[in-house]
């Protein structure tokens, strides 16, 4: 797995860790052999150079004796397979190494529960993410309050093994505490530009696990395809959708929510509207606002039509199934980049601007719908998450409503005003994965820095954490994995580890040695620079 | 891709008129029909014609009608035709006639690929001058049918009628060829010399996959800058560096100083002159980095031995050397601009690639400065698709116009073609394939079709659709704007 790369080992980044290093045993452990590439990196690492072996045949995952959770819990149950597999993979079916073991042997990590588990919940954004790790001769142990911790651990834990030049699978003895830096750690998917299967969802699920990512924001529709398949309204995608083959039926979506709440990740439906709703009007009538040429309505429509009842009662009902198909406490509702000349077009609209005293002013219109929403989807006991232009907009917003930051220009002061006012925040600026350019492009999404902006503690604790977005109008099945990683996993660092770990040095060692264990995965991600994998 | 899906009457379009005008490349000149021919594949064959050069057991022909209805029928079996709401006369056979039959010769660069292709009432009939011809022919054909499907990168460039793969085997960071002379150079130059090498086995198989597509590889061995990895292979090739009076270590490019070199490289080439068949070897020579030799006192004096005032004469000795050593071999080369541009004396056959977009001036004026000395040029400076930016940047490749510079008729004329390059210091196997298809389809028209066929609409609408076609054909390539294909790429 080695890409035939410059930098010092990768333990040497850890020496940012300060105390909890025992620097001496890193010359130690150099010599041993590979060490382990650790990504994210975790708060605190410990590493001792003595060595432990991993039999295939004589390891085992399971429950701490006294943890709170039990072999009735499905989502550890899976995970110790997954687990399982990706240290051993196909390894497992050769031989029975343990024969051939003659060193100290690692026989068992056992994983405890200390608080209530939340097995069979979801997870959400004050999920408990921290574990602590200690590998020690026989047993290993992991300890976490929830599963959730238990989860991102198991990875860590993966992440340790490594097979030394015999092929022996092989452990550091180590301690190690974790916790993330940010509760909200995501990657934006676009299934309406172009329809994306559910097994590239999957894998996408599974990509980031690895990198201890834990929200999937599904931007499941938009103007061009409407795949959401709706209980409420079939037509919406019967007619709105590329084909009647690229849709996502009930049970594609709930496959999705099960799959990822298995690795800990939820999932954040995003219905954008007033805007970027050409689709929902193919199958939905009057939803949108007919635009105007002169006196006579035009062939086009615009976004959706803010006066009318209907539209609000469509919204109740469509919402509501919504708010019961996905589990998760917050609502993407969008709200961004909306067209006001389609609005200013229309005499009916013209009309209830001068009723409602708008004036010419249509972010007061815009306003009045968001508004509206808002207020449907608290009534829904749901949060909302919305991008900026919602709150660069609106006066007044429902306190407590996510703003989602997304334009580059000047994000950093955007952030302090967000929080200044007391909203929490998300960035994204910074991240658009979908903008490609040529070379390692990776370096600038590392070094971003999300508390770099003007503001009290305060302010800096709204800042609920950032999302890395692949948009899609030029992304589908075809490059969505190689696009996508490890181009994330810098995002993946940058929201997981301590704002102190920033030596691209080692990053770019750590982390072109996690894109090959990705590849071994079954994870296509593109290299990071010339070199090779096994 | 079971034909029975498809109720197996597949529809030929003699029409272009209608919505599978998804040809691409587009072809010289197309005349259409409303007519509509059925294909079964139960009944369906490809034929030679009683009068071709080229009659059964031709391999070529026979590896392509075998591929091109696997492409069109999938593997089958197929049940029999239901006569049942049948609108269309069928055709039962593509008749193939060829003037010329070099059945087991490899593609040159001087091989035909003119073609006719003939479908109405009365016949449906494929003429070519030469077999490579014909391959052409067959792709064409199979783009008319509506309908499945092979996907590695040869096979895609023959959907898109490039027929050269410049294979840039080695560099400085490995040396995967596996030399049957020289095994050390593999062994200890390539990434892994178990899994990460390509064997004598592997590159003849490549060879002939290509040439029954008629496709010719164009090997290339860079020297004299590029090769750190020929380096622990063979000690004493490369040129030792010097810090102040001592050797640094570290190593610069091929030492042209010592006979040594020239005796290694003279045994070298006869091995590589004999894998690959083609009549051209690329020879590179471009950047070659001057500060190691400027540190190297041995370099020195022979530099003032032989009364060189300019690297860039040690650089020409250097590869006049190489070229007398090549020339022997009865071989021709392709080098890229820098051995022109630092004027080194070359033979006046030798085939110069531009590749660098301003400098020392513009690629159209390189081009021109190329072809007034009288040399044959290939142009690859506005093809680096490597190079990637965000949206639709097969625009600009496709609206690239080789010819587009001052010069006479003679000139022109010894423009020869292009290549899209894909560097690989970002590229592996995990994103090769999305990222060359179908940027590439893009150079592949500009190559193929006539200079009139440069309306963008009309590419966008065709090239969405031959994307798709490389979907159902298994082909993993990117889209090129908002859309959906019929059936999707699946991960597997």
């Amino acid at each position: 797995m080695e890409p035939r790369a410059l930098g010092p080992p990768g333990l040497l980044a850890l020496g940012v860790l300060g105390s909890l290093l025992a620097l001496g045993a890193q010359a130690q452990l150099a010599a041993a052999g590979p060490e382990p590439a650790l990504w994210p990196l975790p708060r605190a690492v410990q590493m001792s150079p003595r060595l432990l072996q991993l039999a295939p045949a004589n390891f085992s995952i399971g429950h701490g004796p006294n943890s709170t959770a039990g072999p009735s819990c499905s989502l550890l149950q899976e995970a110790f397979r997954r687990y399982n597999e990706y240290i051993f993979g196909s390894y497992k079916m050769h031989q029975d190494l343990a024969k051939f073991q003659v060193g100290t042997q690692l026989q068992q990590l056992l994983v405890t529960i200390i608080l209530e588990s939340e097995c069979n919940s979801f997870p959400s954004m004050s999920s408990d993410e921290s574990y602590t790790l200690t590998v020690r001769e026989p047993v290993a142990s992991l300890k976490a309050n929830k599963v959730w911790g238990a989860l991102r651990g198991l990875e860590t834990f993966s992440q340790l093994i490594y097979q030394d030049s015999y092929g022996t699978f092989t452990i550091n003895e180590a301690n190690i505490i974790d916790s993330p830096r940010f509760p909200h750690r995501g990657i934006l998917i676009d299934t309406s530009r172009h329809y994306l299967p559910v097994k590239n969802i999957l894998k996408t699920l599974d990509a980031m696990a690895f990198n201890k990512f834990n929200v999937l924001h599904w931007h499941i529709v938009d103007d061009q395809s409407f795949p959401y398949q709706s209980i409420t309204f079939p037509e919406l995608s019967n007619k709105g959708s590329y084909t009647l083959s690229h849709v996502y039926t009930p049970n594609d979506v709930s496959k999705v929510i099960e799959y990822a709440r298995l690795r800990g990740i939820r999932v954040i439906p995003e219905f954008d509207t007033p805007g970027h709703t050409q689709s929902w009007g193919k199958g939905q009538k009057d939803l949108l606002t007919p635009c105007y040429k002169g006196q006579k309505q035009a062939d086009s429509v615009g976004p959706i039509n803010p006066m009318l009842n209907t539209t609000y009662t469509f919204l109740t009902m469509f919402f509501k199934e919504i708010s019961k198909v996905f589990p998760d406490q917050l609502i993407h509702l969008g709200g961004d980049e909306v067209e006001f000349d389609c609005w200013a077009s229309n005499p009916n609209i013209q009309n209830f601007m001068k009723k409602k005293g708008f004036g010419q002013d249509f972010t007061k219109l815009e306003s009045f719908y968001v508004q509206k929403l808002l207020d449907i989807i608290a009534s829904m006991n749901k949060g909302s998450i919305v991008w900026q232009e919602v709150f660069d907009n609106n006066n007044e917003l429902q306190p407590g409503t996510i703003i989602q930051v997304w334009k580059l220009e000047r994000y950093a002061s955007e952030l302090s005003q967000v929080t200044a006012s007391g909203f929490p925040a998300i960035l994204s600026a910074p991240w658009y994965l979908d903008l490609i350019s040529y070379g390692e492009d990776w370096r600038k999404y590392y070094l971003v820095e999300p508390l770099n902006f003007q503001g009290s503690d305060k302010q800096k604790k709204l800042v609920l954490g950032g999302e890395a977005c692949l948009w899609g109008e030029y992304v589908d099945a075809t490059n969505l994995t190689p696009r996508l990683w490890p181009r994330a996993s810098a995002v993946g660092e940058r929201l997981w580890s301590d704002k102190t770990v920033r030596d691209l040095l080692g990053a770019y060692d750590r982390l072109s040695r996690h894109r090959c264990r990705m590849l071994r995965r079954g994870i296509s991600a593109q290299p990071l620079f010339v070199g090779f994998c096994d | 891709m079971a034909g029975g899906a498809l109720g197996l009457r597949l529809l030929l379009l003699a029409a272009l008129c209608g919505v599978a005008a998804a040809l691409w490349p587009w072809p010289r000149s197309v005349q259409g029909s409303p007519r509509r021919y059925c294909l079964g594949p139960a009944a369906f064959a490809f034929r030679h014609h009683a009068g071709s050069a080229a009659q059964p057991g031709c391999d070529v022909l026979d590896a392509a009608f075998a591929r091109y209805r696997r492409l069109l029928f999938g593997a089958g079996p197929w049940p029999p035709p239901s006569l049942s709401g049948q609108h269309h006369e069928s055709k039962d056979m593509l008749v193939v006639t060829v003037a010329t039959a070099e059945c087991n010769e490899f593609p040159t660069l001087e091989s035909l690929e003119n073609y006719t292709l003939t479908i109405d009432d009365d016949q449906c009939l494929l003429t070519a001058d030469t077999i490579w011809g014909a391959l052409r022919g067959l792709e064409t054909f199979s783009q008319l049918v509506w309908t499945s499907a092979e996907g590695t990168p040869l096979d895609v460039m023959a959907y898109n009628k490039l027929n050269v793969f410049h294979w840039h085997l080695v560099d400085d960071p490995s040396f995967p060829y596996d030399s049957i002379t020289f095994p050390e150079l593999a062994r200890k130059g390539s990434y892994n010399p178990v899994t990460h090498i390509y064997t004598a086995q592997d590159v003849k198989e490549i060879i002939e996959y290509a040439r029954l597509r008629g496709i010719r590889v164009l090997a290339e061995f860079d020297t004299p800058g590029h090769t750190l990895s020929w380096g622990p292979g063979i000690p004493g090739l490369l040129t030792p560096c010097y810090s102040g009076s001592r050797p640094s270590g570290d190593f610069g490019p091929v030492n042209p100083i010592l006979n040594s070199t020239y005796e290694f490289m003279s045994l070298f080439f006869l091995e590589i002159s004999s894998v690959f068949p083609d009549f051209y070897l690329h020879l590179g020579g471009d950047e070659v980095d001057f500060t190691c030799w400027k540190s190297n006192p041995d370099i020195q004096a022979f530099m003032k031995k032989r009364g060189f005032d300019d690297f860039r004469q040690l650089e020409s000795f250097y590869i006049q050397m190489l070229l007398d050593i090549i020339s022997a071999y009865n071989k021709g080369y392709v080098v890229w601009q820098e051995v022109f541009d630092n004027k080194v004396k070359v033979r006046p056959d030798t085939i110069v690639q531009v590749w660098r977009e301003e400098k020392p001036v513009t690629y159209m004026q390189e081009v021109e400065l190329v072809t007034k000395a009288g040399f044959r040029a290939l142009l690859s400076a506005p093809w680096y698709l490597n190079r990637i930016t965000y949206g639709p940047d097969w625009k600009a490749m496709y609206n690239v116009e080789p010819l587009d510079f001052e010069g006479s008729p003679e000139q022109k004329a010894l423009v020869i073609g292009g290549e899209a390059c894909m560097w690989g210091e970002w590229v592996d196997s995990t994103n090769l394939v999305p990222r060359l298809w179908p940027r590439g389809g893009a150079v592949a028209e500009r190559l193929w079709s006539s200079n009139l066929t440069t309306d963008l609409d009309f590419a966008y609408k065709r090239l969405s659709h031959f994307r798709c076609e490389l979907l159902r054909r298994g082909v993993q390539a990117e889209p090129i704007g908002v859309g959906y294909c019929e059936q999707e790429f699946e991960e597997t």
